[in-house]
């Protein structure tokens, strides 16, 4: 199926999020759609899906114009999309998360498990997708999940599938194997929109790259183009992949973390006896592939989780199972996972998120009544030291870009004092400019003699930032390697091999 | 995906209308108002049988239609004039006194109602609106308010002591009457994870008859009496009309009391840290939790606050008003606690928002009256434009749609109903 786009145009009150883009998806070919954050590339998947409507431009399928209301007839025209958050029932079967919507049903109403499977294994042995339709999602690992998801597509008879940000949640191992179901479903005469932010996949599988930028498409090239051109495409300038950084000279240890055992929501050990040391001066990367532990152990760190059993000690003091207050009271600073959830109040301005862990420090407050000349003082100048991008300290923080939101919580934590930063996933989302800001200012204060903690999923900022590094993989440290280590055997620890197995 | 969520640019060129709503959601309020009044209007033309009467003749003549629009006109037309002139000012007879200097009180009568009623109903909105800004959604304030009530009359009617303290004393009974039973929903949060809205709401019940019980009780009824009525407070106790009893209106010195809760409201949640506490609270209880913020603590806190605050309007209530409290007072649809609800939402949970809410519902109950007693509609059509201000304010993006508002006014409403999740 070919589908094309015409000079498509969305606009959001008066921001244009798609300017007059073209794209041409050609059957059997991998097609990837290369672009920061907040260029357009959702924004576009959702006018194709039928999710939003566009201003201008038309959709032309197989040389015909068609129009979709809703995603429903979308889908009935054979397009196809994998979210990516998995738009999965976790308690179903696999069968049944695939026939949901279209259930082939016994007499009564009753539905008819048997042949849902049959479906199942029908659409997995044509494309070579192999899962079992008995098992129930949710214990199924987060590479399989995403199989569902692509088979749900396939059964539906789509001709296009669209994948948004597929490989994510993904380890290295489960994203080679996507992208072989990429290309054996290329092969079989699908299109594939492929939607990424990465440059080493997209020239590892596509045919075609398209790359847009702040809503217009800057060019289409082939997978030839070298990493370099393709980045200076997406941001418009060179950009430095790598970061700057003298060796470290780490002091003694400042975090020391001692048979920690912490559990998640769901009771079940998420980090089983983890042992670890940061040094004062040196950057500790903790990789891992998300959901392996990690946001508990930062969150066990920040107080905000009970620890069950082992030790916290930041710098000879025992600091297990403080409260949040506690611990930023002893000099943790935390840069959370989810800076919306955990790091500001969108409802408030730019100032109080700028104190909101500090509102009864002095000069901010006194004898109870807040100091709302300290208050703005104090935004006006981290606005200017932090460069934060704010028309007014008065405005919503909600208001700014999602990189100077987390410039807001990097202002706050770096500017009063600290004894150890934890810093979760720092620059997810963020584009490449605010990126190199945030690691420059790690950098600095690794370089200050901080310890930091520096916990994220992508490969290339633990390999960049990090001056050891800690895998992560189902609540176990599965070693503590150089930034030398190769990137495969840091996949491979990823996915659970021990440091010593993983280098043979 | 985050690629949507890029906060749109400003708008470069605006009309007059969208740029005076997107500064303020009072613009917003007031097209409510409008629209309130208007369906209000509708009400009165289906609902008066000489209006219908008079457009079932528009086809016979010209005439026939000028004498329907007159018609229309005329029935409106009168029931928002005695509306107004019921609770605000009737304009030939405030001349009168201006120029004459005579029947002040007579002048002023409809504005003295108005404010009597307003000045709890002030305390109790205040009361719900601080707990909303917490993101708890304080369903108790009629049972607070009618505890402040017992407490109060109680403190008032069976001691005996100099009005300068007997009157702190009063409001002081009345304030620990309804915190008592704020502590109790707030505690229950906090430490059982017991859902606000479910404890608020039973312990009305619960306090409702408590107020029956204590009313035949032979403490607190009034002796030689067998319906359910309390001994009346002391002078001494009694928040007494601003401008004397022998001026005949009732608006009493509550008005002060009101005016410094206010106040307090505008420190508590503007300035003081304790409030930066409570907002933070409810507008992200994660940030509040990764902030250092207690949740229980806040959670008491403003139960606490929140109790007391209602207890308040309830013994100001009883204290300014009947000066005694009985089995009609504050239970059913007069319950202060409930319209404290609607008028929270009508004020967006802001002190001074809340004032004029509270004031807006005040004239419409007093000039309804008015209105009923002049006209014959009935009183129930001031319920109805209520609700249906309540109902536009609440739903913003509708009023916007109606009055082609182009720019988000929306941005600046935030939904008082945000504690149903937590």
């Amino acid at each position: 199926m070919r589908v094309e786009l015409r000079g498509i145009t969305k606009r959001f009150g008066s921001f244009t999020a798609n300017d007059r883009i073209d794209l041409d998806v050609e059957p059997g070919k991998i097609h990837c759609l290369l672009g920061e954050n907040g260029a357009g590339k959702s924004t576009l998947m959702n006018v194709m899906f039928g999710h939003l409507q566009p201003e201008e431009g038309e959709i032309v399928i197989d040389g015909e114009t068609v129009t979709f209301a809703n995603s429903g007839q979308a889908v009935r025209r054979g397009i196809g999309m994998v979210h990516q958050h998995f738009m999965l029932v976790p308690v179903f079967t696999v069968a049944e998360n695939v026939v949901l919507g279209f259930e082939p049903t016994k007499s009564f109403d009753r539905l008819d498990r048997k042949k849902a499977a049959d479906e199942i294994r029908r659409v997995s042995k044509e494309y070579g997708l192999e899962v079992n339709p008995e098992a129930v999602v949710e214990e199924l690992p987060i590479g399989l999940q995403q199989r569902v998801e692509i088979l749900k597509a396939l059964s539906q008879d789509a001709e296009l599938l669209i994948l948004d940000e597929p490989t994510a949640v993904l380890t290295p191992q489960e994203i080679e194997a996507l992208m072989a179901i990429m290309q054996s479903l290329a092969k079989a005469g699908k299109s594939i929109l492929f939607i990424t932010h990465k440059l080493k996949e997209v020239r590892a599988v596509g045919d075609v790259i398209t790359v847009i930028r702040q809503g217009h498409v800057v060019g289409s090239v082939p997978p030839t183009t070298s990493e370099a051109e393709l980045a200076t495409m997406m941001v418009g300038r060179d950009v430095i992949l790598t970061v700057n950084k003298e060796a470290s000279s780490p002091g003694e240890n400042v975090l020391e973390i001692r048979h920690l055992v912490v559990r998640d929501d769901r009771g079940l050990a998420a980090v089983d006896d983890v042992s670890l040391d940061v040094r004062a001066g040196e950057i500790m990367a903790l990789a891992g592939v998300q959901g392996n532990g990690q946001t508990e152990l930062v969150e066990a760190l920040a107080g905000m989780r009970k620890v069950e059993s082992g030790t916290i000690t930041l710098r000879g003091q025992d600091v297990t199972n403080k409260t949040p207050r506690q611990m930023l009271d002893a000099g943790l600073g935390h840069i959370p996972e989810d800076r919306q959830r955990d790091g500001l109040v969108l409802t408030l301005s730019v100032a109080d998120n700028l104190v909101l862990n500090t509102p009864r420090r002095a000069p901010f407050a006194r004898r109870g009544t807040r100091n709302l000349g300290a208050v703005a003082a104090n935004a006006e100048k981290q606005v200017k030291d932090f460069d934060i991008r704010t028309t007014s300290i008065r405005e919503l923080v909600s208001s700014l870009s999602g990189g100077n939101q987390q410039k807001v919580i990097v202002a706050r934590e770096l500017s009063r004092p600290l004894s150890f930063l934890v810093a979760s996933q720092p620059t997810r989302g963020l584009d490449v400019g605010s990126i190199e800001y945030v690691h420059r200012q790690m950098v600095n204060q690794r370089n200050e003699g901080m310890g930091v903690l520096i916990v994220s999923s992508e490969l290339d900022e633990v390999l960049a930032l990090g001056d050891r590094i800690a895998v992560m993989h189902q609540g176990r440290i599965t070693g503590v390697v150089d930034p030398s280590t190769s990137r495969e055997t840091i996949g491979l620890m990823m996915a659970g091999a021990t440091a010593g197995a993983a280098h043979v | 995906m985050s690629d949507v969520a890029v906060a749109p640019a400003r708008p470069r060129r605006r009309s007059l209308w969208s740029r005076f709503s997107a500064k303020s959601p009072v613009v917003l309020a007031l097209l409510a108002l409008v629209l309130g009044f208007l369906i209000g209007a509708l009400v009165i033309i289906f609902s008066t049988s000489a209006v219908l009467d008079a457009w079932r003749g528009i086809f016979h003549s010209w005439d026939g239609l000028f004498h329907a629009l007159n018609v229309t006109f005329n029935n409106v037309g009168a029931a928002y004039r005695d509306m107004f002139t019921g609770s605000v000012v009737d304009p030939p007879q405030f001349w009168h006194s201006l120029t004459t200097g005579k029947q002040w009180d007579y002048s002023l009568t409809p504005i003295s109602e108005t404010c009597t009623y307003a000045t709890p109903l002030i305390i109790a909105s205040i009361a719900v609106g601080i707990a909303f800004q917490t993101g708890v959604f304080n369903i108790g304030a009629n049972g607070q308010a009618i505890m402040g009530g017992i407490a109060g009359a109680a403190a008032g009617s069976l001691v005996q002591l100099p009005a300068i303290i007997h009157i702190p004393f009063t409001l002081l009974a009345g304030v620990i009457g309804g915190l008592v039973i704020g502590a109790i929903p707030g505690l229950l949060k906090a430490y059982t994870g017991a859902h606000e809205v479910i404890v608020t709401l039973m312990l009305n019940y619960v306090i409702a008859f408590f107020l029956i019980f204590a009313l035949l009780s032979t403490a607190l009824q009034q002796p030689f009496q067998s319906n359910d009525i309390s001994r009346t407070m002391h002078s001494s106790a009694q928040l007494a009309p601003l401008f004397g009893t022998a001026s005949g209106l009732r608006v009493s010195y509550g008005v002060f009391i009101a005016a410094a809760v206010v106040i307090f409201a505008w420190w508590l949640l503007d300035r003081s840290s304790i409030g930066f506490d409570f907002r933070v609270t409810g507008a992200n209880p994660h940030a509040a939790r990764a902030s250092g913020i207690n949740a229980r603590r806040v959670v008491v806190l403003v139960f606490l606050v929140s109790g007391g605050l209602a207890g308040l309007a309830g013994v100001v209530q009883v204290a300014s008003t009947t000066h005694y409290i009985d089995g009609n007072f504050l239970i059913g649809n007069a319950g202060i606690g409930f319209t404290a609800i609607t008028v929270a939402l009508l004020g967006r949970n802001r002190p001074m928002g809340i004032v004029w809410g509270s004031l807006l519902f005040a004239a419409l109950g007093v000039g309804g009256r008015q209105m009923q007693a002049a006209t014959g509609i009935p009183l129930d059509l001031a319920t109805i434009i209520q609700s249906v201000v309540v109902l536009f304010v609440a739903s913003p993006v509708l009023v916007k749609e109606i009055f082609r508002l182009r720019s988000s006014a929306a941005s600046g409403i935030q939904l008082a109903t945000q504690g149903w999740g937590s």
